[in-house]
């Protein structure tokens, strides 16, 4: 039998220190003042200036217009990161029911169809997805913020995989308790897929929450920044003598990973089972 | 409760595909009739059209007095069992059973009594409140049938609901089926390829072949009289020797050896000749068939001498004591013969002649 040698730990402890390290330095770092940081560069050590500068990002009328905080930028991230993934669950998990339980011309064409978007990013449609939401005075709203991000050959993808491997018997056995396509999907597909939704649910959530680009260009008016377009203005202001605030930035990239870490670790049973388990 | 009428019945797939031809199968109400053949033979793609999970391409379905044809499921008022028990794996038992009630917007306080009742009956009252998960195979079995039960449906459809227990579990359970079923007094629809538990379950059997009904019949009638060559070495087991032999008068030549017929033979020329190992028979005298053993199969109440009669293969059934030797003889009563066509491998009567000959016979006694 193999027993574990000394040097299996220290491979794991020095990858996990590999991964951990840049955030600890960026939570450490967060806690100095900015010209502490200016001066002295990272730092490993405790500051003393942790309760005010968390404090000064949360709370303090920032921006522009300064009238946005960081608590609103949190905000408007979890309802972007929210709302994209539930919405992109919604519509995928119904364009999979339709494409495997229904027979309709070119069904396989359009899995297909929506299949290849897949290898399409998002940047290369961003500006005819503008001006559609420019055409529909979406700007600087939440929803012109998430809905053209919705549609989702990934999630598509991934509940037809789900729905294909739920057996052909549970579908005949709805049909003859009574149930139509409108319970079967309700009663039956949703509760067995829940693995799977939270598996989506993180993937998405996550993906969301780290959109850059699109909410950058959606929104011009301060009241719906996200956290990820704070912490870039926070850089912004290398002008005259001004010092970047360093230790800001550092405590808006820390708050901005707490909502992803934490949703990983609350729905991570659930997401491996997702993953991996099918128990139908 | 109701007769089912099937009628020049025939499935086409997509792409041309045949897989049922002509099917007329009348079913009384109350009846239990079971489909048997081997995999492929249609008897699912029959099942599934009474059910209406497959579209009728030819022909009609009548549940009662009613045509199904266009019928939705729910609404043909039948209740199917499957194979892989299809129990919704996220709600309880309970839920599983009241799911079908619910959707036909039952009253709650009968479908109370309807869960309580199938379950008392099914002895699952203690498994009411757990998931299919926690279940063995033959309890998530039982939930099966109790779904089907609470319906209190026209028809039972099962769609080889045993297959997927262990040996000993599909003997019990296949009694309760039987049981449950004279019980409710339900019409009941039972496919299988296992020709044992169609035996046992049937008061009719249906045995299918190629999409064709090979032969329909009460299981004695089908085992003593099977329709064709099919049918004999489908049904029985072990299943029934099947030799190539000439008719030459009186008397049938199986390879080398001659067996006297005493008026049984049906017609001359070429045959093949079905014998049962149970109706063979050892014997001293020089007139049997000789028979060179290659392997035995102890079962215990029964040995099984598998060998040759001149060089076709001939299982013989003896009892658990019986010696086995070399160079033994085998005969048989010419009545327990049974002759098909050479070519078509269809029945070919053997009784007619026979009646006759004892009829004559019997003045001279």
């Amino acid at each position: 039998m193999y027993r574990t040698k000394f040097s299996d730990h220290l491979v794991l402890i020095l990858g996990s220190l590999f991964l951990c390290m840049p955030v600890v330095v960026a939570f450490m770092t967060s806690t100095h003042t900015a010209a502490d940081i200016h001066m002295n560069g990272l730092s490993l050590a405790w500051g003393d200036n942790f309760i005010a500068t968390y404090e000064k990002v949360l709370t303090q009328k920032g921006g522009f217009t300064g009238d946005i905080t960081g608590a609103r930028m949190v905000m408007n991230s979890l309802i972007l990161g929210v709302g994209f993934a539930i919405g992109k669950i919604v519509l995928s998990m119904m364009a999979a029911y339709a494409i495997v339980y229904f027979r309709f011309p070119m069904a396989t064409l359009s899995f297909w169809v929506i299949f290849t978007t897949l290898l399409l990013p998002l940047e290369v449609r961003i500006m005819p997805s503008y001006q559609v939401m420019s055409d529909l005075g979406l700007l600087n709203t939440y929803s012109g913020l998430i809905v053209p991000l919705l549609a989702s050959a990934t999630g598509t993808f991934y509940f037809r995989q789900f729905f294909k491997s739920v057996p052909e018997e549970l579908l005949e056995a709805a049909r003859i308790d009574g149930a139509g396509p409108f319970k079967f999907f309700i009663d039956i597909l949703v509760p067995i897929s829940r693995t799977m939704i939270a598996a989506i649910f993180i993937i998405m959530f996550v993906y969301g929450w780290n959109q850059y680009l699109w909410p950058m260009m959606m929104t011009t008016d301060e009241s719906f920044f996200t956290l990820m377009r704070g912490i870039k203005s926070i850089l912004q202001v290398w002008v005259g003598s001004n010092i970047p605030d360093y230790n800001e930035a550092f405590a808006l990239a820390v708050l901005a990973m707490l909502p992803p870490v934490a949703i990983v670790v609350i729905f991570q049973s659930w997401f491996i089972k997702g993953l991996t388990e099918s128990d139908k | 409760m109701a007769a089912i009428d099937i009628s020049s019945v025939g499935k086409i797939y997509n792409g041309g595909v045949r897989a049922v031809t002509d099917i007329n199968l009348d079913i009384k109400d109350g009846e239990f009739i079971v489909l048997v053949g081997p995999s492929g033979c249609g008897k699912s793609t029959l099942l599934r059209m009474v059910a209406g999970l497959e579209v009728i391409s030819e022909g009609t379905v009548k549940i009662g007095d009613r045509a199904v044809n266009e019928v939705e499921p729910a609404d043909r008022d039948i209740a199917m069992v499957f194979q892989n028990y299809a129990l919704y794996p996220h709600m309880t038992v309970r839920q599983n059973l009241e799911y079908g009630l619910k959707n036909r917007k039952t009253p709650k306080a009968e479908i109370d009594a309807r869960v309580a009742e199938a379950a008392r009956m099914l002895e699952i009252t203690q498994y009411l409140d757990r998931k299919p998960r926690a279940l063995s195979g033959g309890q998530r079995q039982r939930v099966a049938m109790g779904r089907a039960i609470v319906r209190k449906p026209a028809a039972f459809l099962f769609d080889e609901p045993l297959s997927n227990l262990d040996a000993k579990l599909r003997v019990s359970m296949r009694g309760e089926i039987k049981r449950l079923q004279r019980r409710l007094g339900t019409t009941s629809i039972y496919v299988t390829h296992d020709q044992l538990e169609a035996m046992t379950l049937a008061d009719r059997l249906v045995v299918l072949n190629g999409g064709k009904i090979e032969q329909v019949g009460s299981p004695l009638d089908v085992y003593h009289t099977p329709a064709s060559t099919f049918v004999a070495s489908f049904i029985g087991s072990p299943a029934m020797n099947l030799v190539k032999a000439e008719l030459q008068g009186d008397r049938l030549a199986i390879g080398p050896s001659q067996i006297s017929l005493n008026g049984y033979a049906p017609t001359s020329g070429a045959v093949t000749v079905g014998l049962r190992a149970e109706d063979l028979r050892v014997v001293s005298s020089a007139e049997g068939m000789p028979f060179t053993v290659e392997y035995v199969e102890e079962l215990g109440s029964q040995r099984l001498a598998h060998g040759l009669v001149g060089d076709q293969a001939v299982t013989i059934a003896l009892s658990g004591e019986a010696e086995i030797t070399d160079g033994m003889r085998l005969s048989i009563d010419p009545s327990k013969l049974h002759f098909f066509d050479a070519e078509t491998g269809k029945r070919l009567d053997a009784r007619a002649p026979a009646t006759a000959v004892a009829a004559v016979a019997e003045p001279v006694a």
